[in-house]
């Protein structure tokens, strides 16, 4: 969505360079997060826009409701096997540019919890930009973790961000929960190839994690 | 097994009809506390049906319990009900304990009560600020949250964690109380009185909030105990009934305290059983800190106990003792219980079972917030679709809990 | 004995197959068939108006017989416990559902299908509440991995 899917590509890079710095600079002082709070590490999300912490000096206390008016995710908690397609499809809802903070041990690496319940890090469902540490982090943290986003945002170009479409979306099928999408074309190909034993599963190789089962 | 047994609760959902329609709320949704998803029926603007569908958050806790130790439990109870960790880690820890048969030492006792007493606040704290949030009143959550941020930070000056403090242990305390404890309490409690003025202002007498709550979400008494109700939802349906006076435990028969109890079943009722909730906790904790006296906070329970640091530098048994527990745990005798305390949701009980070993061979969670949801369909049957909101609000869920 | 469990007997003999006390709780071993009867007993002629819980547990794939289910009931009159067991054989994990004594036992009973695998016959509505309803298995169940996922392993 926006300006980038078809003007930048005709201009020259002169004049992109200097637009940059105006979009990203407009862009990272109103960061507004989808209110997707799903565990523990919520709470201290929303402690982080209350009295103490007050998130809107870096302008990014507006939580949207609605994916369609988010700029960033912040994966507030475990994500278990039944939420990752309804989170995949958050994702995919919200209009490029959109970044994603994994907040949390669970959320980065699954956390305490490794079990038949919990996917193992959000990073197989959604690509992130920040990971945060900490069971919960406190909200000093999840403030640190804006403030490195935007420092991110400040170092991208508006040519790098265009709406991906179907054959770069990511594949996510996680196992016991419905599939995300019907699958594009190139999704098919590759179900295809892995049920030959021509390529390996994208996503879905287990992690030393899933491997370590003690029964 | 799962296609041929879903039943008419399904199928009703999926019959077209020309006035009705299917409203899928959640799990995304910024009113249901996490991620609870509702499928509401509705004609117009009336619910005709509204199922929960749970499970969004499931994480398997009491798998985990299957192969950590008893002392290891703990910690995830923490992140079971995370407004309300300290009451977890109080009804795991005493289930324990019933099976050890430990005796715990009074001090230990009463800075049980004044710590679930001060969650009990910051819990109420967070119930009222999303209530409001939910019903369209802003301030109040930031009020709300000040308030709990004093209390968090009590606890971590206590604890070490603002929202996953582990403070309690089988046999007694993490460690003692810090210095200078008690006055930031008795500060906090006495500038309490002035924000429950703000928020009674702010919300009670609000003529927009009384229109909101009053006569909606009604559950009667029967009905209540039926669907398994307890807490505050129970009492504001006027069933008089608190664990912590019915089946006492850390010695709160020994508080002085009123049971809230309101008549009008509504959402309403439920809202001001909370708020007369606050100072009962506040009377509570004052009283607690008038008895805090010097004394060992832990049992006299070696096998069991982790021992002082300062213990295992002079004694050689100590520090045996120390390696032996956390290397290999301790042994628990076989049995079964079932403990159940007042959390602020409601009763919380553990079932615990024990085969002799040092892991449980089961253990088993009845959150309050699970079985209140149970009632939301007989709540919101016949309401308006802004309605189904404050209903949540009342019934004052939190996810963790239900999906565990 | 506990008077509750002394009642009952003498109600009718078959209903009592066991009465444990320890810990200061009372646990009375029905048999399977028994536990509507019982239950609906207790509920009108004892007081005991509130199912506090419901939980099913595994004993092992090795036990004989492998599951049981605990009913936790409570009073909100005389404010005691009692625990009602129910003990299923592997083969045969079937139990009748009590949601027709309390309705509170509704979600109880399909956690418990879900989790453990035990049956509740005549249950309204027996499905998964916790586990997406593609799940394979039952995640309580002793047998089943400690850590990790099925079809996620190599081998
Ligand atoms: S990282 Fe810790 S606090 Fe955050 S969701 Fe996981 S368990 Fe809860």
């Amino acid at each position: 969505m926006g300006l980038e899917n078809n003007i930048w590509e005709s201009l020259p890079d002169v004049i992109t360079v200097k637009l940059d710095a105006v979009i990203n600079w407009a862009r990272k002082s109103s960061i507004w997060p989808a209110t997707f709070g799903l565990a523990c590490c919520a709470i201290e999300m929303m402690n982080s826009v209350s009295a103490r912490n007050d998130l809107s000096r870096f302008g990014a206390e507006t939580f949207r409701a609605s994916p369609r008016q988010a700029d960033v995710m912040i994966v507030s908690g475990r994500v278990s096997r039944k939420m990752a397609p309804v989170l995949r499809r958050i994702y995919d809802q919200m209009p490029e540019p959109k970044w994603v903070i994994s907040m949390g041990a669970c959320a980065t690496s699954g956390g305490v919890f490794d079990n038949y319940a919990i996917v193992q890090g959000v990073d197989k469902i959604v690509p992130v930009d920040i990971y945060i540490p900490g069971c919960p982090p406190r909200p000093e943290m999840l403030v640190h973790a804006i403030t490195m986003l935007q420092e991110k945002i400040m170092s991208e170009s508006v040519k790098d961000r265009k709406d991906t479409f179907e054959e770069e979306s990511r594949h996510s099928v996680v196992p016991g929960t419905l599939p995300v999408t019907e699958g594009t074309a190139l999704e098919r190909e590759i179900e295809e190839e892995v049920a030959q034993n021509k390529a390996p599963r994208p996503y879905t190789v287990p992690s030393k994690h899933e491997r370590r089962r003690s029964s | 097994m799962g296609l041929e047994n879903i039943t008419e609760e399904v199928e009703f959902l999926d019959q077209p009809l020309e006035s009705q329609m299917t409203l899928s709320m959640g799990p995304q949704h910024p009113s249901t506390h996490g991620v609870l998803r509702l499928d509401l029926r509705l004609d117009g603007e009336l619910i005709v049906k509204a199922v929960p569908d749970i499970g969004y958050l499931h994480t398997g806790m009491e798998k985990l319990f299957e192969y950590k130790k008893y002392q290891q439990g703990i910690v995830i109870t923490d992140r079971m009900d995370y407004l309300n960790p300290l009451g977890n880690n109080l009804a795991y820890v005493m289930a324990a304990e019933k099976l050890l048969e430990l005796e715990i030492p009074e001090r230990a006792q009463v800075i049980r009560v004044l710590m679930c007493e001060l969650q009990r606040i910051a819990s109420h704290m967070v119930w009222l600020g999303t209530h409001c949030l939910d019903i369209g009143a802003m301030s109040v959550f930031f009020f709300c949250f000040k308030e709990r941020e004093k209390i968090l930070n009590m606890i971590e000056s206590a604890s070490g964690g603002r929202l996953t403090p582990s403070y309690f242990r089988i046999g007694g305390l993490m460690m003692d109380l810090p210095a200078g404890f008690e006055n930031r309490v008795r500060q906090f409690l006495d500038n309490f009185l002035d924000a429950m003025n703000t928020f009674e202002t702010l919300v009670t007498g609000n003529t927009i909030w009384q229109a909101r709550t009053k006569e909606i979400g009604i559950i009667s008494g029967e009905d209540a105990i039926d669907y398994g109700l307890t807490g505050p939802c129970l009492r504001g349906s006027g069933v008089d009934v608190d664990l912590r006076r019915d089946n006492p435990y850390t010695g709160y028969e020994t508080y002085d305290y009123d049971v809230c109890v309101e008549h009008d079943c509504d959402v309403w009722a439920r809202f001001k059983v909370r708020m007369r909730e606050c100072y009962e906790s506040h009377k509570i904790v004052r009283q607690a800190l008038d008895r805090l006296k010097p004394g060992p906070i832990k049992a006299d329970a070696p096998k069991v106990v982790l021992p002082d640091r300062d213990d295992m530098r002079k004694h050689m048994d100590s520090l045996i003792h120390h390696f032996l527990i956390v290397a290999e745990g301790f042994n628990v005798p076989p049995g079964e219980v079932y403990h159940a305390i007042e959390a602020s949701k409601g009763e919380l009980g553990v079932y615990m079972k024990s085969n002799g070993g040092p892991k449980p061979e089961r253990v088993h969670f009845r959150g309050p917030s699970f079985v209140n949801l149970q009632a939301l369909p007989v709540m919101s049957e016949g309401e308006m679709v802004a309605d189904v909101v404050a209903i949540i609000g009342s019934l004052d869920i939190v996810l963790g809990e239900i999906d565990r | 004995m506990n008077e509750f469990a002394k009642e009952l007997k003498a109600e009718n003999a078959d209903w009592v197959s066991e009465v444990k006390e320890a810990l200061g709780e009372t646990t009375i071993t029905v048999p399977r068939e028994a536990i509507v009867e019982v239950c609906a007993s207790l509920k009108t002629n004892h007081g005991f108006d509130m199912l506090a819980d419901l939980c099913g547990a595994d004993r092992g794939p090795e036990e004989d017989p492998r599951f049981e289910v605990n009913y936790h009931l409570f009073s909100t009159k005389h404010h005691s416990r009692l625990r009602l067991k129910v003990i299923l054989s592997e083969d045969d994990p079937h139990v009748n559902t009590v949601s027709g004594v309390w309705k509170t036992a509704n979600w109880h009973e399909r956690e418990t299908y879900d989790l453990v695998g035990v049956i509740f016959d005549n249950h309204p509505d027996l499905r998964r509440i916790l586990l997406p309803s593609d799940f394979d298995g039952h995640a309580l169940r002793k047998d089943y991995p400690l850590r990790g996922y099925e079809p996620y392993s190599l081998t």
